[in-house]
């Protein structure tokens, strides 16, 4: 154990949610809502509080985990409490912590039913997430990927809008689908090192990380289906994301902003943390294939988001666009790519979750989310507007905000890897740009002509105050991103070796052969 | 010692976060004095900067910034970095300088006006971008710059944005100008491609070793940075947006649109110009879309009868004349006429501006006439303005279009059909301006007795900086003299930033009649002007109504956007929508794995067993997997 101390801080800030959530359960009355929300704002706070060591104390010269801890738990056969952070994972967890209290705190007044379950559910999800991403152990990691998926089937199948039930149970299969194919995957990875690795039997990330380059292909192209399926789902990618936009125009406000934050993110991870180093032929193999869908994903999505009439949708379908960005700068297989989607998962939570909130802001006024219910707000509400002007900015990747910075990584890695790849995509950047200006034109410009809209009041404090961090964070990552990118540079470096270290010998092998066939000059195009 | 680039930069940040905090509270005149002062500390700070250069000798001109490192990963690094060379001295003044004379005098133009509190802020954050795009010292960061200056663009055109056209019209250029940025995107990942840095020191300093004179990827990076300029300097074929965006305020126009941001393309291919210089395709792109778009936009400008529009055509026209001396490699000579420009067009805006202001915001020309004696100042300012940009000798826009003209004809990249471009463009710029002061200043009244009553001149905060402009108007060409040795003080300066003066083959007794020629067409173009609007007033009808349907085509702008909205943003429309109803809902959703079919049909079964379903069906499927699982691991023993 090297962990701060001999703190199992880990473990405390994963289960802090959840004691949280039996406590409420257990302890307070269903009428005292104002206790519940208190208490679940300060689980929240705490957590987060708690999470600020693993910034300030985090090395980041290291490649491999910190603040690990490590016991047995079914050594039978062969699982074990295995958490820890690396790059990868640390700003994951953080801005899970944050966006916890943001989810709470703008929970306050939108959620009026059945207050005391939605807090518990909500605080029930802070725990699946954050040990999704602290669990090194694969079996650990799969217990937690399938607890999120509980809590947020009630927040969207209870506390949804009219069409609940639907999108609940369409989240619900889809993404349940994915992961028993997932686990299908996880299985024959243990099996496989049973026979050819290590020959106990474990599920232990660090110990399957060296079986892995040796499956022959023709079985890692199988798991990689497998984990493919499981994670493109989640992330999603084209042509698995249509159970996105019903999500999260049916979910509560704080659902869609956890569900677009950090849910969506479980895939993109899952993708860097196992697909990449566990799979690596296989991940070589399949470029092609997963930059087409990721390109598809950015057009596709922005071009759907441009006819959108509802704004939670539109913003639904950015997503599509976002997260195709991301696998497209993992799938670029090197350094710039991979840290720039592991930068812009961050960017993404922060930007769309602000849009999320935004939404939801206006929706609690108005009830409704029709673009053409609005126009004119400008003038009506000035900080909201400016708050939506600046987000929005960000979300389409204006040089100075967070988005440019991942976005512009993302593609150098594209590029690297291949030109074409990375001039379809930055096609994406041009749509992006029309779909958010015309959203905000028609919502904020032009005449105030509606009379419900002239009654609409500007953001209270309490709004002003969960908008804030965001926003910093916007600025910050934008102008001033290298404590971000130092975090995760050497784990991602480390990955990037581990997934090309496969590819290094094919190449050599593959040349051999080439020279053997006919001497072939090698072409580069500068 | 102070920093002076920190000072030029932040100055006007400076007034922005003071408005910004106090600004509301304590009003429009506050708000006015405070973003002023800030621009005109940029400027005195600039001129600190080119004190500070020329007492440097010449090619040790350079002051540099680093303020940290902005993108720094492995073997990769982008600083937030800036540097002051001649090149960017000379923007730097002409920014400062112009925008504080527009600063002041939109204290007078906006007076009155509800927003004008945030027009200021708007302003200095333009001027700050501004400042940032040509004070940087690698691509990225002038490209945080370029997009900033889009932004302010948007923000600024779209400032009335109760009205439905200044919106469409603000995003109408923000959408086009990403399509240059798009292209210039792609050019800078070729450059890190090629050279492994943005840096401009760098990749300009190892150009021409690294990179073969006339390959492919030579050409392909000056054309996408190209393509990208095309955007910000409004050429063809992405010009139709800057017509628009005469939506904003006048001053607005003068600075942005006029003066400062759409120069930024020829800026940015003057600061890349040792790569320019390895393409002889990519320069003859060059040349020929300045030439094409110089003669397309003074053609439109003939016919156009909104006065601000004949002055966006004109602009577009103008810019066509610095990017084809760009093309030709007369890099000096585009950025002395960018600054003479920005003199003479700034004033030509701010006297519309003026007369719009007084007419209480009428800008159609047929309604105007007369108005010389009861405008005084602005007639005789916008007089020598339209004097300077015909190019009649001794004003400044006589000099340097001289020059681009000079170059077009002896370059080894021009030739003669440059130069009759160039000739044929000016002779057009000396009848749509003139056309414009006659039926603006001249002539019959035609406007509403009522109108004519409450006319006045405009305040002396909005005169004055005319009266300033009209003496740089004059005067401003003076420092780029041909023919007498030592007298070309401009081409002298910059000659460290963009390479040495290209001297020896200029044959006195050839320009001189180059100059000659040159004047006549001026005077030729005055004439014709007053011959059809003056002597003759409906000289001009008589020849629309010659050839009407050519007049229809130029008056409606070659039906470019109405060809763009047709072939482009009506398919792009339809087919999202397209791509939604039928495809996501229709196809993606019903049919990928089949689940989504299925799903609609458990929802429909789960609307009437409520919760239960969900549960037995996940433990249907988690002991299918199983089944499965254990199949396959068997079969592997």
């Amino acid at each position: 154990m090297d962990n701060v101390m001999g703190f199992p801080l880990l473990t405390v800030i994963t289960f802090l949610p959840l004691l949280g959530a039996v406590i409420v359960m257990l302890f307070f009355d269903r009428e005292k809502t104002g206790a519940i929300k208190g208490f679940a704002t300060a689980v929240a706070v705490v957590d987060f509080i708690l999470s600020i060591p693993l910034w300030t104390k985090f090395d980041t010269a290291k490649a491999g985990f910190q603040f690990v801890e490590k016991v047995s738990w079914i050594p039978t056969i062969g699982v074990g409490y295995h958490v820890a952070v690396d790059g990868i994972s640390v700003l994951l967890v953080l801005l899970t912590t944050i966006t916890m209290i943001v989810g709470v705190v703008c929970s306050f007044t939108a959620i009026t039913d059945r207050e005391k379950e939605y807090y518990v559910c909500l605080l029930l999800m802070a725990t699946g997430m954050l040990g999704t991403f602290v669990a090194i152990d694969i079996f650990l990691f799969y217990v937690f990927f399938e607890i999120t998926l509980v809590p947020m089937y009630f927040l969207i199948g209870i506390w949804g809008g009219p069409r609940k039930l639907y999108a609940a149970i369409k989240f619900f299969l889809y993404t349940l689908f994915g992961s028993v194919l997932m686990l299908l995957g996880i299985l024959a990875l243990y099996f496989v090192n049973l026979k050819m690795g290590t020959g106990t039997l474990t599920f232990d990330l660090q110990q399957l990380y060296a079986v892995g380059p040796k499956i022959p292909m023709s079985l890692q192209a199988w798991i990689f289906l497998a984990f493919f399926i499981g994670f493109a789902i989640k992330v999603p990618m084209f042509p698995f994301h249509t159970w996105l936009p019903d999500a999260h125009v049916e979910a509560p406000t704080a659902g869609s902003v956890i569900l677009a934050g950090i849910l969506l993110k479980m895939g993109t991870y899952g993708f860097v943390r196992f697909v990449l180093p566990l799979l690596p032929q296989a991940s070589q193999a399949f470029v092609p294939f997963m930059m087409l869908l990721s390109i598809i994903g950015i057009i596709y999505g922005a071009l759907v988001a441009m006819a959108q009439t509802d704004v939670k949708k539109l913003v639904a379908y950015s997503s599509v666009s976002h997260l195709g960005f991301v696998m497209l700068g993992v799938f670029a297989l090197n350094q710039q790519g991979v840290l720039g989607g592991q930068l812009q998962m961050i960017n993404h939570g922060i930007s769309t979750g602000a849009l999320f909130l935004l939404v939801g802001i206006v929706y609690e006024r108005r009830h409704t989310r029709m673009i053409s219910d609005f126009g004119g707000l400008a003038k009506q509400v000035p900080v909201y507007s400016t708050i939506f002007a600046i987000t929005m900015l960000s979300s389409i990747g204006l040089p100075g905000l967070n988005g440019f910075v991942g976005e512009f990584l993302i593609l150098i890695g594209a590029f690297k890897a291949s030109y074409v790849y990375a001039a379809f995509a930055v096609i994406g950047i041009v749509l992006g740009a029309a779909y958010m200006l015309w959203l905000f034109q028609r919502m904020f410009f032009g005449n105030l002509d509606n009379p419900e809209n002239q009654r609409l009041t500007d953001c209270n404090r309490r709004e002003v105050l969960y908008m804030l961090p965001l926003v910093v964070l916007m600025f910050w990552i934008g102008l001033y991103p290298r404590p971000f990118l130092a975090r995760m540079e050497a784990s991602v470096g480390k990955v990037v070796k581990m997934v090309n270290v496969a590819k290094a010998e094919q190449d050599t092998k593959s040349a051999h052969l080439k020279k053997k066939l006919r001497p072939a000059p090698k072409r580069n195009i500068f | 010692m102070m920093n002076l680039i920190a000072l030029i930069l932040f100055l006007p940040l400076a007034g922005l976060f003071v408005n910004l905090l106090f600004g509301w509270k304590l009003g429009e005149k506050f708000a006015g004095w405070v973003a002023s002062a800030a621009i005109s500390g940029a400027f005195l700070a600039a001129m600190g900067g080119f004190v500070r250069l020329i007492g440097l000798p010449p090619e040790a001109r350079l002051l540099r910034l680093v303020l940290f490192e902005w993108i720094p990963i492995g073997g990769f690094q982008v600083n937030a970095g800036f540097m002051l060379d001649p090149l960017s001295s000379v923007m730097t003044l002409v920014i400062t300088g112009v925008g504080a004379l527009i600063h002041f005098y939109s204290m007078g133009y906006m007076h009155g006006d509800r927003g004008v509190v945030r027009y200021f802020i708007y302003l200095n954050l333009f001027v700050f971008f501004m400042l940032t795009l040509v004070l940087g010292d690698n691509f990225l960061v002038l490209f945080v710059g370029w997009e900033g200056v889009g932004l302010c663009s948007y923000l600024l055109i779209g400032f009335w944005f109760g009205r439905e056209s200044a919106c469409e019209a603000g995003k109408k250029a923000f959408v086009f100008n990403r399509v240059g940025d798009f292209c210039f995107l792609i050019g800078l990942f070729l450059i890190i491609g090629v050279f492994g840095t943005l840096d401009f020191a760098e990749v300009l300093g190892r150009a021409p070793t690294t990179l073969v004179a006339g390959s492919g990827i030579a050409t392909a990076i000056c054309l996408l940075l190209f393509a990208g300029a095309t955007g910000k300097s409004a050429q063809i074929p992405l010009y139709v947006w800057l017509p628009d965006a005469m939506e904003g305020p006048t001053p607005v126009s003068a600075l942005i649109h006029a003066a400062t941001m759409v120069t930024a393309g020829v800026y940015m291919v003057a600061r890349a110009y040792v790569l320019f210089e390895l393409s002889p395709v990519a320069m003859n792109v060059v040349a020929i879309v300045g030439a094409v778009t110089l003669l397309v936009a003074a053609s439109i400008a003939l016919v156009q009868t909104d006065i601000k529009r004949v002055l966006a055509y004109s602009t577009v026209s103008q810019l066509g004349y610095m990017v084809l001396a760009l093309g030709v490699g007369a890099y000096s000579a585009a950025i002395f006429h960018l600054m003479t420009h920005a003199f003479f067009k700034a004033l030509l805006f701010m006297g519309a501006g003026s007369v719009i202001h007084s007419l209480d915001g009428e800008q159609e020309m047929n309604k105007m006439g007369g108005l010389n004696a009861a405008l005084p100042v602005t007639s005789m300012t916008c007089t020598i303005a339209a004097l300077a940009i015909a190019g009649v000798f001794p004003l400044a826009g006589f000099f340097s279009k001289d020059a681009i003209l000079y170059s077009a004809m002896t370059s080894e990249h021009g030739g003669v059909l440059f130069w009759l471009a160039g000739a044929a463009g000016a002779l057009m710029t000396a009848i749509y301006i003139f056309r414009l002061i006659f039926k603006t200043f001249h002539g019959k009244c035609n406007l509403t007795m009522e109108t004519q009553a409450r006319l006045h001149e405009s305040p002396r905060v909005m005169t004055l900086p005319l009266q300033a402009l009209a003496g740089l108007s004059i005067a401003g060409g003076w420092v780029g003299i041909p023919l007498i040795p030592g007298a070309d003080i401009f081409g002298g300066f910059l000659a460290p930033s963009l390479g040495g003066l290209a001297e020896g083959h200029h044959e006195a007794l050839f320009e001189v009649i180059m100059m000659a020629i040159s004047l006549a067409i001026a005077l030729l173009g005055i004439y014709i002007a007053y011959k059809l609007f003056v002597r003759n007033v409906g000289g001009g009808a008589a020849y629309a109504e010659r050839w009407p349907r050519l007049y229809r085509l130029v008056l409606n702008k070659y039906y470019v956007d109405e060809a763009y909205d047709y072939m482009i943003i009506q398919p792009v429309k339809r087919i999202s929508t397209r791509l939604w109803k039928d495809f996501d809902d229709g196809f993606v959703d019903s049919s990928v794995g089949g689940v989504g079919g299925f799903v609609r049909l458990i929802g429909a079964a789960a609307r009437q067993l409520q919760t239960g379903y969900v549960k037995s069906y996940a433990i249907t499927m988690l002991v299918g997997a199983l089944a499965v699982i254990l199949y396959l691991t068997s079969g592997m023993k």
